[in-house]
């Protein structure tokens, strides 16, 4: 269960001008330091954006090695990681209908009590869990980010966050 | 391989995305079969999940019926059974080595478990006689790995991808180009029609890094910032062949940079290539000239046997066969396996 204000609030958006990777990945280690046992983060951003560099930061964060190489999970789907909790890289990239996340055993590493990171999160589609923290990047310049953060993205569902 | 040993191995690979079985007798294949995805979603109707693994099991036995049809073998004249244990995606690592076990319990055969980047790496040796100590690139779309190869069986990684694999960024810039998958021969074609000379300069990731680590992450960025003509590079989009040229040139250009660099420090007396993408001409072409410059010879996976395969699998089998491996029923997968890395098993036996 997460600490208290460990996760963002439902309804709080917070925005992040990153100038480029060095900042991201450094956002994404204070992402990673504050996420508990069960904290996903569905992450979002075009080819390009800068997914996995802030996936790397995230994994640092959680506690992973730095001697750990956290590479682009594309070809595999999934990678594991051992940190202060076990560390979930998807990558979602290379999935057409997310029945095929599921067949991955999506819901198995749901229950595992570590931390999630999911690139290419729009293709969770119904799999995407209430309560999870939103990232979305949006490319503004050559290097320069805008990095958006919400609580309970895809909690279009009635229940909200947990 | 002068080892007379006898050897009957089938040989099954399931990974990732290819169900692949073979069969060979020592250094002969008797029979191979890949199930493309095409002849796997026919009789579906296209509705199966690209990715389940149930998809490798309702191939496995038909593809290895038809391989003991074809090799002219009984299943019982088998000697061994061998499967890819990792690295690879879990669920399809499961259906292959499931299967493996059926088959080495079911008959009473050995059950021999392979590392995937070795059996690519060993694939080399169907090309021609290898010369240790060697220098190894394996570049697929999952991998991009430089090794120091000791000899079969050992293995050292002095270097790998920090972020995407080669083939992997070959994939995603094809896609940002509107091109079809895979991207490798779709960009080596676009890139064809740009005249040299003419091509998008980009930057060489990691090149002047003094480490034998690989990053094409960057390189994806840019690439997306000329096709859209933002950035440094003016105001206009680039050219979308001589993007693709461009991008290839900086991809090969730093994998052979590396690669030598790689021999020179290590004194290697051979340059070895694998792995699906080394399929590449442009990258083979670039490499042949390398090798030549440094007075080694070049060592490459025979075309047919860079993507993934089930002779790549069988082969390796065999030598570990005639060394002496034998796995039990108890032996696992492991989708994060490496090689050549401590802790990386290197082929070894799971202790249990």
């Amino acid at each position: 269960m997460p600490r208290g204000g460990s996760r963002i609030l439902s309804e709080r958006r917070t925005v992040i001008e990153s100038s480029g990777p060095g900042e991201t990945m450094a956002l994404g280690e204070s992402l990673g330091r504050r996420a508990a046992a069960g904290t996903v983060f569905a992450i979002r951003g075009g080819l390009g954006a800068g997914k996995t560099c802030l996936v790397q930061g995230i994994a640092r964060g959680v506690g992973v090695a730095p001697s750990v190489a956290v590479a682009s999970p594309s070809f595999v789907i999934i990678t594991e990681y051992r940190g202060r909790l076990p560390f979930f890289h998807f990558d979602l990239y290379r999935i057409r209908d997310w029945r095929e996340v599921f067949d991955v055993g999506w819901d198995d590493y749901l229950d595992r009590g570590g931390v999630i990171a999911v690139e290419w999160a729009e293709r969770l589609g119904p799999l995407l869990p209430a309560g999870c923290t939103a990232v979305d990047i949006e490319i503004t310049g050559e290097e320069t980010r805008r990095i958006t953060l919400a609580g309970g993205a895809g909690a279009g569902s009635a229940e909200g966050p947990s | 391989m002068g080892d007379g040993t006898r050897a009957w191995i089938l040989g099954i690979e399931t990974s990732c995305d290819e169900t692949a079985a073979a069969i060979v007798e020592g250094d002969r294949v008797l029979a191979e079969s890949v199930a493309s995805q095409d002849e796997v979603h026919r009789p579906y109707g296209g509705v199966v999940p690209e990715l389940a693994s149930r998809r490798h099991l309702a191939l496995l036995g038909p593809l290895v019926r038809g391989c003991l049809r074809r090799s002219g073998l009984d299943a019982g004249m088998l000697d061994a059974v061998a499967v890819t244990r990792g690295p690879g995606l879990a669920g399809c690592l499961l259906a292959g080595v499931g299967f493996a076990k059926g088959v080495a319990c079911g008959l009473g055969i050995p059950l021999i478990g392979v590392n995937h980047i070795e059996a690519h790496l060993f694939s080399c040796s169907l090309g021609g006689r290898a010369v240790f100590p060697a220098v190894a690139l394996v570049v697929s779309g999952g991998h991009t790995a430089l090794l120091l190869v000791r000899g079969w069986g050992d293995y050292r990684l002095l270097g790998r991808t920090l972020d995407d694999a080669v083939g992997e960024a070959y994939d995603k810039v094809a896609s940002m180009m509107g091109l079809p998958f895979p991207g490798g021969p779709a960009i080596e074609e676009r890139a064809a029609r740009c005249p040299p000379g003419a091509s998008v300069r980009f930057p060489r990731p990691l090149l002047a890094s003094g480490d034998l680590q690989f990053s094409f992450s960057g390189l994806k960025t840019a690439v997306r910032y000329r096709l859209e003509g933002r950035g440094s590079g003016g105001g206009r989009p680039a050219e979308p062949d001589a993007v693709a040229r461009g991008f290839q040139e900086a991809v090969v250009e730093v994998l052979l940079a590396k690669s030598l660099e790689a021999a020179r420090r290590t004194r290697a007396r051979c340059l070895m290539l694998a792995g699906g993408v080394a399929r590449n001409g442009f990258l083979r072409g670039a490499f042949e000239r390398g090798a030549r410059g440094l007075g080694l010879p070049l060592l490459c996976a025979p075309e047919r046997y860079c993507t993934d395969n089930g002779v790549m699998v069988a082969a390796l089998a065999v030598r570990l066969f005639r060394e002496g491996r034998r796995d039990d029923l108890a032996l696992d997968i492991d989708p994060g396996l490496r090689l050549g890395e401590p802790g990386g098993e290197e082929g070894c036996i799971r202790p249990r």
